[in-house]
């Protein structure tokens, strides 16, 4: 099977299974799209408050240390050691000096640059100089792979690419807006991780936060409660590539009318014993909308589901599998009860999510069809029509996935 | 000095916990607990960096039952067994009422391909409560040292 990654305009509504199944297409996403010209979620500067404090974390496929220096600035190293190659930070967080490789005790200092090298200039012994690096070996020559790092509001980004756009133009000023509105420099508070491997290629994550057309469908809790459904008020936006996106909606009454007639998992009798699942309190800084989700391209999703605040961070690992890390965060000034009713909420996602749990197993299923039948099947994505819309006010579309699928096409060319 | 008797009635429990999750008897489990509890599945590096978040934080009867509801009704999911095996208890303190123990888990998953794996493992940290003779859990927290959820996680542990 030949595979030829450049998709019709007419066919963008046609994605074939082999995107998700193929290995040469993975391999080449990898480079052109999470190691090149592209910025990479990488953590919450407030994960790293003080000089010394680091955190592990993937850009791809790749290791990377974010540490902050003593000057206060925020690093991003690949955590591969400039010797023999180890990956030498085992800790998923803590506090550090400087980096350490331990095979040969190569030292680095917290921007990169190499430090110290154990017998340099070799070992005298009876007057003769035994061993050390040749006198061509410059320091300079063999610091860490240093990543470029932007920081807007709070969260940090990381690219390879030392010559990438401004990550506010990688945004772009469509959806810099709803960006700002989560990241606005108010500080943040870190409430804690969850972490789940989704056995299903890494796009259909981004595919199924830039598909309105599910939630009010698959997600019981959604449509029932009204948080999430066809007849909401909505808009879907996008960036001029269309690689990002932000899915934007206001929360209706919920309950039983035209829209839920024919909807399986709408529970019209359903009532909780505990109302404090969706005890939600409007926030000023919302300016509207109860749920904006923003995809940006290829290694996050920023989250605001009413009082729910999360990152998820794709990690890809393999073709068919991506681990899919879930940060819950609130401001540092936010009340006890504002971070209790956040927590409480934090139940809808994530793993064990009463809404977020069915996509996961939605994902791998997916992921077995199309594995089961790659050469010449395609997913239909023609809700809305086959053309790109640059703006949509309703829910029932995919022009956000064709709108990824053209940008992706054209990078994934040649 | 704890004595056979007390023992004995704390494993018994542990035992009758197990198995009402693996029978799926969900109505049998929300019964274990007093209306005021707390249920959580948490990951140790949460729990050991006192971060608050929970994979599952449940705060009172209500939850447990909106729970169940939820994985028998709405949340849509491929069915699978589980499988407790539950260390005998470490009793840590007993005053007039109250038990605090901890017991170790591992928990195995057989989905419908029939491959077993171990899907989590960790420990019960709780607080029991007698009421008319019978234990009944305030607060179980389940901290897991597999932070990594092998995608979805459905059922109670
Ligand atoms: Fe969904």
């Amino acid at each position: 099977m030949k595979i030829d990654t450049k998709l019709e305009n007419r066919k963008l509504s046609e994605i074939p299974f082999w995107a998700y199944t193929d290995e040469s297409v993975y391999k080449k996403e990898l480079e052109r799209l999470f190691y090149n010209d592209h910025w990479c979620y990488v953590g919450l500067e407030v994960e790293v408050q003080n000089p010394g404090d680091f955190k592990n974390t993937l850009v791809g496929e790749r290791s990377v240390v974010m540490v902050r220096d003593d000057e206060g600035s925020i690093n991003v190293v690949e955590n591969v050691c400039a010797h023999k190659g180890m990956k030498f930070c085992r800790e998923k967080h803590g506090k550090i000096k400087d980096f350490i490789c331990p095979y040969h005790q190569w030292s680095y200092d917290l921007k990169g640059n190499l430090e110290g090298v154990p017998l340099l200039r070799g070992m005298k012994k009876d007057g003769k100089v035994q061993g050390g690096m040749p006198k061509t070996f410059k320091k300079s020559a063999h610091g860490l792979t240093k990543l470029k790092v932007a920081i807007r509001g709070g969260a940090v980004f990381a690219s390879f690419n030392h010559d990438i756009e401004s990550l506010e133009d990688y945004i772009g000023e469509e959806l810099l807006g709803y960006y700002d509105r989560v990241f606005s420099g108010r500080p943040l508070k870190v409430l804690g991780y969850n972490k789940q491997r989704i056995p299903g290629n890494w796009k259909l994550m981004l595919e199924n936060i830039k598909d309105p057309y599910h939630p009010g469908l698959l997600h019981t809790w959604f449509v029932t409660f009204g948080l999430w459904r066809s007849d909401n008020e909505s808009e879907l936006k996008m960036d001029k590539h269309f690689r990002h996106a932000a899915m934007i909606t206001t929360r209706g009454a919920g309950g039983k009318d035209d829209q839920t007639t024919n909807v399986s998992s709408f529970k019209g009798n359903m009532e909780l014993n505990d109302k404090r699942f969706l005890d939600v309190k409007y926030e000023d800084w919302w300016n509207g909308p109860t749920a904006v989700m923003l995809t940006l391209f290829p290694s996050v999703i920023i989250q605001q589901q009413v009082n729910s605040l999360s990152t998820r961070h794709i990690q890809p690992n393999g073709k068919g599998s991506f681990d899919f890390v879930w940060t819950h965060f609130g401001f540092e000034d936010d009340s006890e009860e504002m971070t209790e009713r956040r927590l409480i909420q934090a139940n809808l996602f994530g793993p064990a999510g009463f809404v977020s749990a069915d996509d996961g197993e939605a994902i791998q299923f997916v992921q077995e069809g199309c594995q089961q039948k790659p050469d010449d099947s395609v997913a239909i994505i023609k809700m809305g029509g086959i053309e790109i819309d640059k703006h949509t006010d309703h829910m029932v579309s995919e022009t956000l996935i064709r709108g990824m699928y053209d940008y992706w096409s054209k990078k994934m060319e040649g | 000095m704890i004595d056979f008797e007390l023992y004995q009635q704390v494993q018994d429990f542990y035992q009758d916990y197990a198995m009402s999750i693996d029978s799926e008897q969900w109505d049998k489990w929300i019964d274990f607990f007093v209306e005021d509890c707390v249920y959580k599945i948490q990951s140790r590096d949460n729990f050991d960096n006192n971060f608050p978040l929970s994979a599952l934080a449940l705060s009172s009867k209500g939850m447990l039952k909106d729970r169940i509801y939820g994985i028998t009704e709405t949340i849509y999911h491929e069915h699978y067994y589980q499988t407790h095996v539950v260390s005998t208890p470490r009793i840590l303190k007993v005053t007039e009422n109250h038990i605090e123990s901890e017991a170790r888990y591992a928990v195995f998953r057989t989905k419908q391909d029939g491959i077993a794996e171990v899907y989590n493992v960790g420990r019960y940290i709780d607080r029991l409560v007698r009421v008319d003779g019978k234990l009944l859990i305030e607060s179980r927290r389940c901290i897991f040292d597999n932070e990594m959820i092998l995608n979805s996680m459905i059922y109670p542990i």
